[in-house]
């Protein structure tokens, strides 16, 4: 088999310029955050900040109600997470070890429900919850957000829960465990990757999601309910073109979610797939 | 997931997902009507979120598209019918048939370009040596990790007239009239970086599944397929392809799916600008509705929307139902 240099060579170099390609607008933004002024507006742009500055940082998290927001989406988030994972650990054990009549049914519509149009069904939310006077509520916010993530959750637990074999939980009823019993002790801490991986993309999505919480949380007084997608948009508008301190705003917006991901990454992906492919 | 969305986009069952139930009759201690029961109270949280959460709104929808709703009668809470006007108006008007079919485009190129890239890119994966797999990886996790309300925003940092590095790039290369080039000022090249965005966040999720589905492939099958002469695009048709096809056709409906109801990326990017002419349906029901507060219209452009998704839907389910023999 012929192999030349060249022909050795050519994927290395093409990897490097994929690499390149992925990952350079993530650096730089980060640099960008950290870079003075009169380098990011430099006609030559500098691509390493050695004279960096946290400035950009502090216009940024100094902009209006900032910690509001932060507690905002910290609060929608992990209590959209929460919910569903309780939810779904409920429904995906009755699916998967229990025999009843309409399971297939159910579980055709969770399948469904994964690609509901969740973004054109902001006019009607909008109508609901203004006619329930909670508009500019974390409540209604957390319930969709839930929602959303909900019959993901169910799907990749279920693909978790049918992979823990069923005569674990037979054993520990035989040596007499109740059936919730068997299921705190055998079935729940053989789930741990599928939980960690579904709220990893529970997280995600609900950290991320922009046109609800654009149309519903309007007001920006005091105790406003906005999150931080919203202020992360308006920076532009509200900023004019700092883009230094645009830059370090997504860089605080997007660390969080980058550093859970490369330390869950291997885990969460892994467990992802083991979940999903295990028949 | 959506992906999403898009949803988070990344929320992605991956295709033929399913783990099966082990059929059987369960482990029931006794067949009270407890044991009966029990399956349902399991159930009623999730059925009833789903009620409330996704059924009611999706009907609110519907019953929206059939009234004519503006900012008058949002404001004094009048409920006027008006059948199919709505409809009537959105089918007969060029703008809607404009928008419709813009967004079909986008979505076939955006798709055609996930799945080639993501493939080659998976293919890749599986050929390069640990060191330089490991670096692809970390620069694909980070494309894929990050938040798109994140990468819009450097996108359009990216890509700004006046100091952006895209125009300084081009400009270096040689291509001078892009030194100051403004990338929202037109139709195309607002897509064009709308189109990059959304193929830069999804390929990882292709390429990574693609390799995981490469790896699966016994290695005597390469081995058989190169005794037998086969070259490199030999092997790809005739190994790769139809051990990975359930993949593949899964993964396909799965990003025309996502790409075509997504809304966060071309919204932020440029609000459907300049002049409207970038909005795909889910932006123009955005931008109709809530934007220009004809609420009746937004819905029933939505109701619109839903149809063709329920129909791309179909079909998807169709090829996932298939591969599973239960659900």
């Amino acid at each position: 088999m012929r192999r030349s240099v060249l022909g050795r060579g050519w994927p290395n170099a093409v990897a490097v310029v994929l690499f390149v390609f992925f990952a350079f607008p993530v650096y730089w933004m980060v640099t960008t955050a950290f870079k003075q002024d009169r380098d990011i507006i430099s006609r030559t742009p500098v691509f390493l900040p050695l004279h960096g500055t946290l400035e950009h940082f502090s216009r940024a998290t100094g902009a209006d109600r900032f910690w509001t927001m932060v507690g905002n989406s910290l609060t929608v988030t992990l209590a959209a997470v929460a919910g569903s994972l309780l939810i779904a650990t409920l429904a995906a054990f009755a699916v998967t070890r229990m025999r009843f009549r309409g399971r297939k049914a159910f579980v055709l519509v969770i399948m469904m429900a994964q690609m509901a149009p969740w973004e054109v069904m902001t006019i009607s939310i909008y109508m609901i919850v203004r006619d329930d006077g909670m508009l500019n509520s974390l409540v209604p916010l957390t319930a969709f957000y839930l929602m959303m993530v909900l019959p993901f959750t169910i799907w990749t637990l279920r693909g978790f829960m049918a992979a823990v074999p069923k005569e674990l939980e037979e054993s520990a009823m035989v040596d007499g465990c109740t059936r919730p019993q068997a299921f705190v002790r055998i079935i729940f801490p053989l789930l741990a990757p599928g939980l960690m991986s579904t709220s990893l993309f529970g997280f995600i999505t609900a950290w991320n999601e922009l046109p609800l919480v654009l149309v519903l949380n309007k007001a920006t007084g005091p105790g406003t309910a906005q999150t931080l997608p919203l202020w992360l948009t308006s920076f532009q508008t509200t900023f004019g073109d700092d883009w230094g301190a645009t830059m370090a705003a997504a860089t605080l917006f997007a660390v969080p979610v980058l550093i859970i991901f490369l330390i869950f990454q291997r885990k969460a992906v892994g467990g992802l797939t083991d979940g999903a492919v295990k028949g | 997931m959506a992906v999403q969305s898009e949803p988070a986009r990344v929320t992605a069952p991956g295709p033929g997902t399913g783990g099966d139930a082990p059929e059987g009759p369960a482990p029931v201690a006794g067949r009270g009507p407890l044991s009966r029961t029990a399956p349902y109270l399991l159930l009623l949280p999730a059925v009833a979120a789903t009620l409330v959460l996704l059924v009611w709104p999706l009907t609110e929808t519907l019953l929206l598209s059939f009234q004519n709703l503006n900012k008058r009668q949002l404001i004094l809470h009048l409920t006027e019918w008006n059948g199919l006007d709505n409809y009537r108006a959105q089918l007969t008007s060029g703008e809607f048939w404009h928008t419709a079919g813009r967004s079909v485009a986008f979505t076939a190129v955006n798709v055609v370009l996930i799945m080639a890239g993501g493939t080659l890119v998976g293919l890749l994966l599986n050929r390069l040596g640990g060191t330089m797999r490991l670096l692809l990886s970390i620069g694909l996790i980070l494309a894929w990790a990050m938040p798109f309300v994140a990468s819009t925003t450097v996108y359009t940092w990216l890509f700004d007239s006046r100091y952006g590095v895209v125009d300084w790039f081009l400009d270096q290369l040689g291509w001078h009239g892009m030194a100051t080039y403004d990338w929202y000022g037109s139709q195309l090249s607002t897509f064009f970086v709308i189109v990059l965005l959304i193929v830069w966040g999804s390929i990882p999720f292709v390429a990574f599944n693609t390799y995981a589905g490469l790896t699966t492939i016994p290695k005597e099958l390469y081995e058989a397929a190169r005794m037998d002469g086969a070259g490199a695009t030999k092997v790809f048709t005739q190994v790769i392809f139809p051990s990975l096809r359930p993949f593949f056709l899964a993964t396909t409906f799965l990003e025309v799916i996502w790409v075509f109801k997504c809304f966060t990326q071309v919204f932020a990017i440029n609000a459907g600008g300049p002049e409207r002419l970038t909005e795909t349906l889910p932006v123009y029901a955005f931008v109709e509705g809530i934007g220009n507060q004809h609420y009746g219209t937004g819905a029933a452009i939505a109701v619109l929307t839903i149809v063709m998704l329920g129909g791309l839907m179909t079909y998807y389910f169709r090829i996932v139902l298939r591969q599973e023999e239960e659900l």
